[in-house]
C-alpha cells in the first residue's frame, strides 16, 4: 500500500478550500453553540442561503458577484432573525429542532421543482464565480512544494478561504474578549444570573445567532465558490453534524477550536477514506466494496462524535468546566 | 529565484488541490488525475447497481467497472483525451433502455486534471428518443447529483392519488385519507420518542434509526433469508427493535446517566449514535429502495368519500389499535402508572418506591418494539429505506412538539396533525414539498403555542 500518496491526500484534504469552508462555518457555530449556548442544528441552513445568494445573484439575476455576497450575508441575517425570533425565548431543545427543521425546509424548497426558474432544482446552479477567479493574482501554472501540488485557481481559493477564517478567528476573539463576548458567556453558563443582573439575555442571544449565522453564510459561499456549483443536496443537515464534529474534536468555546478541528476533521475522514480504498484495492477488504467507503466514512464520523462527547467533550483545546453544559 | 516560484515554495507548505472532497458526501471521485464518473438512476430516480461500463480511446479499452450501491461509478484515465464510454446495454434493468436510441455510448474530452460527469440518462422502454431531437442534442450534461447522495423516495406515491378532475370535495377527503394513515405510522412511531423524553429528558436523534431498523430487519426476514411471510417478519423486527432499544439503554444511556452527563451532551451524543448506525445500516442495506412482497399489489375499496387499499387501511387499524393499546396501558396498568409517574417526577417517583431505572428500561423495549412497527408499516406503505427512519425523525420532532413535549398522547395527535397537514398541502402545493410544510407548521406552532396542543403551560424559555 502507498501509504505516502495516502497521506498527501489527507494532508491535501486538511488544508484545502472544504475544510476552509467548514472551518467558517465552524466558528460561526462556535459563537452559537460555544459561547452562547445556543443549540443551532441548522447551520447548514445559513451555508446554504449564502451559496446561493451568490449563485443566483450571478447565474440568475446577473449581478456582480460582490452584490451577490451582501446578498448571501442579508439573507443570513434574515433566515436568523426569523428562526431566533419565535425559538430563542424558549429551551435550547427547542432551539435544536426548529433549526434542523428550518434547513430541511429550505434544502427541500431549493430542491423543488417549484424553485427550479430560480435555484435550478436538483441540478442546482453551475459557473457563477468568474468575478471571483478573475481575481486571481496568480498566473495559470501548477505550483508545487514536496509532494502537494496544485494549480492557480484552488491556491487563490485556498488563500481567500483562510483569509477569511484568519479574519473570522480575530474578529471572534475580540468580541468574547469584550462586555459583550462576558454577557454571551454568562448566558451560556446561567441565563437567568444574566437576566438578573438586567441585561436583555434575548436581544444578545439574537445578535449571536446572527452573527454566527453570517459567518456560516460565509462558509457556504466558499464551499459553492470552490466547486462553482451550487447543489441543494450538498446541504445535507449531515453537514451540520460534521461541523459538531470537527467543532467538539477541536474544542467548543475556543477560538482556534473550530479551525484546529477542520483541519483534522478532513485530514482524519479524507486520509481514512484512501485508507480504506487502497485497503479495498489490495484485497484486504474482501467483504466491503469501495461504493461502502462513503457509508463507513460517515459512520466512523458518527461513532467519533458519540465517543468524542462521552470521553473526551472538551476535544483537545476546550477546557472541561466549560462543556458541562446542562438544563437548558 | 524569481519571486513567484519562491512564494509559491512558502505557500505550498499550506495549501493544495483537494479534489476528492468538494463535496461533503461524495466519496466517488477521490484520485487526483483524470477519470471520468457519474450515477446513474432507473426513470424513477433511484439509483442502479451493477450496471457494466466501459471507457474506450480509438477502439482500445482503457478501463472498466460497474455501479456501485449508490449507482455511483468511476473510471480512471491515463491521460487527458477523447474516450468512448458505454454502457453494457445487458447489465441494464429490464425495460429500461436510453433515453435516446444510441446513448449508451457517450463521446466525452477529458482536460487536464478534469473529473469529468458522464450522464446516461434512463428511460422505461416505450419513452425512447430518437437522436437528433433538439432537446436531446446536447452534448454538454447537466452534471449529476453527487453520488452517495440518493434521491428520496417520493412520498407521494403512499395511499391512493386522488383522480384528476375530481371536485375538490372529493380529493379533500381523498388526501385527508392518506394524510391520516401517514399520521398512524408517525404517531406509532414517535410514541416512543415521547416517552423516553418524557421518562429521561433525552431527545433521542437516533429514533429514526430504530424505525429503519425494524423495516430492515423485515425486509431480511421477508424478502431475503428465510423468506417468511411479512407478518411474521414484523413480528420478529418488533422483538429485535425492543431488543435494540433495550440494549441501548443498559449499554449506553443507563451508564451516562449515571455519570451525570449533561442533556445537552447527551442529545449530541445521540446525533452521533444516529449517524453510525444509519450508515451501518446503509453498508449492510445499500441504498436502493426495497419493497415489501406481500400485499404489494392490490384493489382499492370505495368507501363513498375515499378509496383506500386493504393494505392501507389495515395500516391504520393497526396503528389505530396499537395506539389504544399504549393508552390503555398508559392509564391502567400498574407500569403505565409509574411511567406517567416517573415523566411527571422523576425523584418523587424514586422516592415513592418505584424503580425507575426499571421503568426507563420498559420504556425503552417499549419505544424499540414501536418504532420498528412503525419502520414495517411505513415500509409497507411506501419503500425500505435506509434514509427512510431519519426524514420520518423530523416529522416525529414535529409531531411530538406540536402536541406537547413529554405527552405520549400528545405525540399521538400531533403525529395524526402532522400527516394530515403534509398530505393537505399537496391539494395546492407539489408532493415534494409535503413534508417541507410539516415542518413549517412545527415552527408555526412554536411561536404561538410553544408548549403544544395537550402540553402542560409551564415554563419552557
Amino acid at each position: 500500500m502507498d501509504f505516502a500518496s495516502i497521506l498527501t491526500t489527507a494532508l491535501a484534504a486538511g488544508i484545502g478550500p472544504v475544510a476552509a469552508a467548514y472551518a467558517l462555518a465552524a466558528i460561526g457555530l462556535n459563537i452559537h453553540f460555544g459561547y452562547t449556548g445556543l443549540l443551532n442544528f441548522g447551520q447548514v441552513g445559513f451555508m446554504l442561503v449564502g451559496g446561493y445568494g451568490i449563485a443566483i445573484s450571478v447565474s440568475i439575476l446577473g449581478w456582480p458577484m460582490w452584490v451577490g455576497v451582501l446578498l448571501g450575508i442579508a439573507c443570513a441575517i434574515v433566515l436568523a432573525l426569523i428562526l431566533g425570533f419565535p425559538t430563542l425565548r424558549l429551551r435550547s431543545d427547542y432551539l435544536a429542532i426548529a433549526t434542523i427543521a428550518a434547513g430541511e425546509i429550505l434544502r427541500l424548497f431549493y430542491m423543488s421543482s417549484y424553485a427550479e426558474p430560480v435555484t435550478g432544482g436538483v441540478y442546482g446552479l453551475q459557473q457563477f464565480a468568474g468575478d471571483f477567479y478573475d481575481l486571481n493574482p496568480f498566473p495559470p501554472d501548477r505550483y508545487e512544494l514536496g509532494p502537494l501540488s496544485f494549480g492557480a485557481p484552488e491556491l487563490w481559493i485556498m488563500i481567500v478561504g483562510w483569509g477569511l477564517v484568519a479574519l473570522a478567528a480575530v474578529l471572534v476573539y475580540l468580541l468574547i474578549h469584550s462586555p459583550w463576548g462576558r454577557i454571551i458567556r454568562s448566558i451560556r453558563e446561567d441565563e437567568e444570573a444574566a437576566r438578573s443582573l438586567g441585561k436583555n439575555v434575548y436581544w444578545y442571544k439574537m445578535q449571536a445567532l446572527v452573527l454566527g449565522g453570517v459567518l456560516g453564510a460565509f462558509g457556504g459561499m466558499v464551499m459553492v465558490v470552490n466547486t462553482q456549483s451550487a447543489s441543494a443536496n450538498s446541504f445535507d443537515p449531515v453537514v451540520t453534524f460534521f461541523l459538531y464534529t470537527l467543532l467538539v474534536l477541536g474544542g467548543a468555546g475556543r477560538v482556534f477550536g473550530p479551525i484546529l478541528g477542520s483541519v483534522l476533521f478532513w485530514f482524519i475522514v479524507v486520509g481514512f477514506d484512501a485508507l480504506l480504498r487502497s485497503m479495498i484495492a489490495n484485497g484486504i477488504l474482501p467483504f466491503l466494496e469501495s461504493g461502502d467507503i462513503g457509508a463507513i466514512r460517515l459512520s466512523i464520523v458518527g461513532l467519533g462524535l458519540l465517543l468524542l462527547m462521552v470521553y473526551r467533550p472538551q476535544g483537545i483545546l476546550g477546557r472541561r468546566e466549560e462543556m458541562v453544559l446542562d438544563a437548558r | 529565484m524569481t519571486r513567484r516560484s519562491m512564494l509559491a515554495r512558502a505557500l505550498g507548505v499550506l495549501v493544495m488541490i483537494v479534489f476528492a472532497i468538494m463535496l461533503p458526501t461524495a466519496s466517488v471521485a477521490a484520485q487526483d488525475g483524470e477519470s471520468v464518473h457519474g450515477t446513474i438512476r432507473d426513470p424513477g430516480g433511484d439509483p442502479v447497481k451493477g450496471i457494466a461500463i466501459s471507457v474506450t480511446q480509438d477502439g482500445d479499452e482503457v478501463g472498466d467497472t460497474s455501479t456501485d450501491a449508490d449507482g455511483a461509478w468511476q473510471v480512471d484515465l491515463p491521460e487527458p483525451g477523447n474516450y468512448q464510454v458505454e454502457v453494457d446495454l445487458a447489465t441494464l434493468p429490464d425495460g429500461v433502455v436510453p433515453k435516446v436510441r444510441g446513448g449508451e455510448v457517450r463521446e466525452v474530452t477529458v482536460d487536464e486534471g478534469d473529473a469529468q460527469p458522464v450522464i446516461f440518462p434512463l428511460v422505461k422502454e416505450g419513452e425512447q428518443e430518437e437522436p437528433g431531437s433538439p432537446a436531446t442534442e446536447q452534448t454538454e450534461q447537466p452534471p449529476a447529483p453527487p453520488p452517495g447522495e440518493t434521491e428520496e423516495p417520493t412520498p407521494g406515491e403512499t395511499g391512493v392519488a386522488p383522480a384528476a378532475g375530481a371536485s375538490f370535495f372529493d380529493r379533500f377527503m381523498q388526501t385527508l385519507a392518506n394524510g391520516i394513515q401517514y399520521g398512524a405510522v408517525i404517531a406509532i412511531s414517535a410514541i416512543g420518542l415521547s416517552l423516553v423524553f418524557g421518562t429521561t429528558r433525552l431527545i433521542n436523534f437516533a429514533h429514526g434509526e430504530l424505525v429503519t431498523f425494524g423495516a430492515v430487519i423485515a425486509l431480511f426476514f421477508h424478502v431475503g433469508g428465510p423468506g417468511l411471510p411479512l407478518i411474521a417478519a414484523g413480528a420478529i423486527a418488533v422483538v429485535a427493535g425492543g431488543l435494540l432499544g433495550g440494549t441501548l439503554e443498559r449499554g449506553l444511556w443507563r451508564p451516562l446517566r449515571n455519570r451525570g452527563t449533561g442533556r445537552i451532551n447527551l442529545f449530541i451524543i445521540s446525533i452521533g449514535l444516529a449517524l453510525f448506525l444509519r450508515h451501518l445500516i446503509l453498508v449492510f442495506q445499500g441504498s436502493r429502495p426495497e419493497s415489501y412482497i406481500d400485499f404489494n399489489l392490490q384493489k382499492t375499496m370505495d368507501f363513498g368519500l375515499f378509496v383506500i387499499t386493504p393494505r392501507d387501511l389495515g395500516i391504520v387499524l393497526i396503528s389505530l389499535a396499537v395506539l389504544f393499546a399504549v393508552a390503555f396501558m398508559l392509564q391502567r396498568t400498574r407500569i403505565g402508572t409509574a411511567i406517567r409517574a416517573v415523566s411527571d417526577n422523576r425523584d418523587l417517583a424514586s422516592s415513592s418506591g418505584i424503580n425507575v431505572n426499571q421503568v426507563i428500561m420498559v420504556v425503552w423495549v417499549l419505544g424499540g418494539g414501536l418504532a420498528a412497527l412503525g419502520g414495517v408499516l411505513f415500509g409497507l406503505a411506501q419503500v425500505v429505506h435506509w434514509e427512510m427512519g431519519f426524514k420520518l425523525l423530523l416529522l416525529m420532532f414535529a409531531g411530538i412538539i406540536l402536541g406537547g413535549l413529554g405527552s405520549a398522547y400528545g405525540a399521538m395527535v400531533g403525529s395524526f396533525v402532522v400527516g394530515i397537514v403534509s398530505h393537505i398541502s399537496t391539494l395546492w402545493f407539489p408532493a415534494e414539498l409535503q413534508n417541507a410544510w410539516a415542518l413549517l407548521v412545527l415552527i408555526i406552532v412554536l411561536l404561538f403555542r410553544p408548549q403544544g396542543i395537550l402540553g402542560r403551560k409551564e415554563r419552557v424559555g
